[in-house]
């Protein structure tokens, strides 16, 4: 019985470690075909991206652009409210009030990134488009803002998280030196925690690039070398929504844009979340 | 003691629970302006609850209540309006782990005064306090360094200079011995009888031989309550509570 167990755990292991060799195996050969074909600076820094219409061309960077601009708006709105909100739960707000909000936190988290996406378009679009009425139907700020409240909750728990790491001693130390809240808090607790604070951000921006729905459904399907983030853009996650759903053929060179996009992709991420990684364990070893 | 001394700080009737449960039980202590006062006990007798309560540090726990008065130069520190934040420029605290800040050892010490806006002659500030502390010959070459290098006994002295740096007038220490080896430990205790000239010192110890050895006067508590206080000498060699003589001799504790 025992061995049974063994070899079937052993077994499950095996197949999600073999799984993702799979994946990654797999986009590493439809990309190498991609790139037989186009060649990869023209990938790289072509600045037109129209693989699905002529005249053909392979330039990625709208689509960079695209999903900078999305990025750039999750992380103004994410970072500094979730920043503030963990350090709100941390050092200010009383265990019952922490009790309730971290749950709350949590339940946000795992709403569907579909309803941010409607949510995007039935209330955050026309406000904006109220606001500035030049601004488009489909827009990367509409889209930006909502990914930055998709990833806020979890913002704000790694940073509590990071800061609550920062040891008791060293708030009684300062304050027992004259300093109120807010200096313990600028001055020793964030400092101390920094960072932890510098890989929830990382992660944050790595989930931002990696979001779909709501950038598929708010931000349009137009490639677009700009920083304008009221125009419609699309980004690298978008791109392979529109070709997934299309019915563009397998084998093709337009189809294998999905791999080569998604090997950016994944490339980008799994380096962001390395990072993220790498700092987690400088600052955990700090303190323990 | 050469000449008597004026009382600084005391509690009065100072009763002090964690929620329901008493910690310090109606306790009246007088703290002896350039004295060293040491408050001994088992564990868990109160001591450091009735400690923090000199300089308000149990403000930050929750459901601490406070009755009675602890006053500092006839001051109630406790009165609506005093400032926590003064208070604590005035009275200023070792604890019993060294807790320096995960920065250089000059700001360490250079900290209190930079957030309280006495930037001038910080040099001169970080300088004198790390003397007063005994530590300035051992760090002067690398006041850049990481707080965190330092050796224990180290670390507890510059929090010792940490606190100085601000200059007050009486400095609270929490078994400041008590994560050191025998030879920091003399060190510090050293150190007291010279801070002594210009400072109020009151030690919470375990050790009863520091307390004898470095205090002028002792504390005895028991489940929160004072059992006794007086000259040091009296206390360990005539206590008149037959629970002290039983303690300070070593039968229980
Ligand atoms: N933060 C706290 N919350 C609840 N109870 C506490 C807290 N700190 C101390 N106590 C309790 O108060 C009593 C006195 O503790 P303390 O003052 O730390 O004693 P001592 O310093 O003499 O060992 C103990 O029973 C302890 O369990
Ligand atoms: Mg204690």
């Amino acid at each position: 019985m025992e061995q049974v167990l063994r070899w079937l755990f052993f077994a499950c292991a095996a197949i999600s470690v073999l799984t993702t060799l799979a994946v990654v195996g797999v986009l590493s050969i439809e990309t190498f075909n991609f790139f037989q074909q186009v060649p990869a600076a023209d990938f790289l820094f072509g600045t037109r991206w129209t693989p699905l219409l002529e005249p053909k061309s392979y330039g990625i960077l709208p689509l960079l652009f695209g999903t900078t601009l999305i990025v750039i708006g999750a992380a103004i709105v994410a970072l500094p409210v979730g920043l503030a909100c963990a350090i709100y739960l941390s050092e200010y707000a009383g265990a019952r009030t922490r009790d309730v909000v971290k749950p709350i936190l949590e339940i946000l988290a795992g709403i569907p990134t579909i309803v941010y996406g409607f949510f995007a378009i039935t209330f955050v679009t026309p406000i904006l488009r109220t606001l500035i009425p030049s601004t488009e139907v489909f827009n990367a700020a509409s889209a930006g803002i909502v990914v930055g409240i998709m990833v806020l909750p979890m913002v704000a728990s790694l940073c509590d998280d990071a800061l609550r790491a920062v040891p008791n001693a060293l708030r009684d130390g300062a304050y027992s030196l004259g300093a109120t809240s807010f200096e313990v808090t600028a001055r020793i607790v964030v400092p101390a925690s920094l960072s932890g604070i510098f890989a929830a951000f990382v992660l944050a921006i790595s989930r931002a690039i990696g979001e779909t729905m709501a950038v598929t459904l708010a931000a349009g399907a137009t490639p677009n070398l700009t920083l304008n983030p009221l125009e419609s853009i699309q980004t690298m996650t978008a791109y392979i929504v529109q070709v997934s759903l299309g019915d563009t053929p397998a084998g093709t060179l337009s189809y294998q844009t999905l791999f080569a996009v998604g090997a950016v992709l994944f490339s980008m991420t799994l380096i962001l979340n390395l990072i993220a990684n790498a700092i987690m364990n400088r600052y955990r070893d700090v303190y323990e | 003691m050469t000449q008597p001394s004026e009382v600084l700080l005391q509690a009065n009737a100072v009763s002090i629970a964690y929620g329901d449960q008493l910690a310090v039980n109606a306790v009246t202590l007088p703290i002896y302006q350039q004295r060293i006062t040491s408050i001994i006990g088992p564990s868990g007798c109160g001591k450091s609850t009735l400690l923090r309560s000199f300089n308000r540090m149990n403000d930050f726990i929750d459901q601490v209540t406070l009755t009675g008065k602890v006053t500092f130069n006839d001051q109630n520190v406790y009165a609506s309006d005093a400032d926590p934040v003064a208070v604590r420029l005035n009275i200023g605290m070792v604890f019993q782990k060294p807790n320096p800040f995960p920065k250089t050892i000059y700001d360490n010490v250079a900290w209190a005064p930079k957030i309280n806006g006495r930037r001038d002659n910080m040099d001169d500030r970080v300088e004198q306090a790390l003397r007063q502390a005994a530590l300035w010959d051992e760090v002067k070459d690398r006041l850049q360094e990481s707080a965190l290098n330092l050796s224990g006994g180290q670390q507890q002295r510059l929090c010792i200079a940490r606190a100085l740096a601000m200059n007050p007038l009486v400095l609270l220490m929490d078994e400041p011995c008590s994560a050191l080896d025998p030879v920091s430990t003399a060190r510090i205790e050293d150190l007291l009888f010279e801070l002594k000239e210009t400072l109020t010192i009151v030690i919470v110890t375990h050790n009863m031989q520091q307390a004898a050895r470095v205090s002028d006067f002792t504390a005895f508590m028991e489940n929160g309550v004072l059992i006794e206080y007086g000259p040091t000498e009296t206390l360990f060699t005539n206590p008149e509570n037959k629970r002290t003589e039983e303690y300070v001799t070593g039968r229980f504790g």
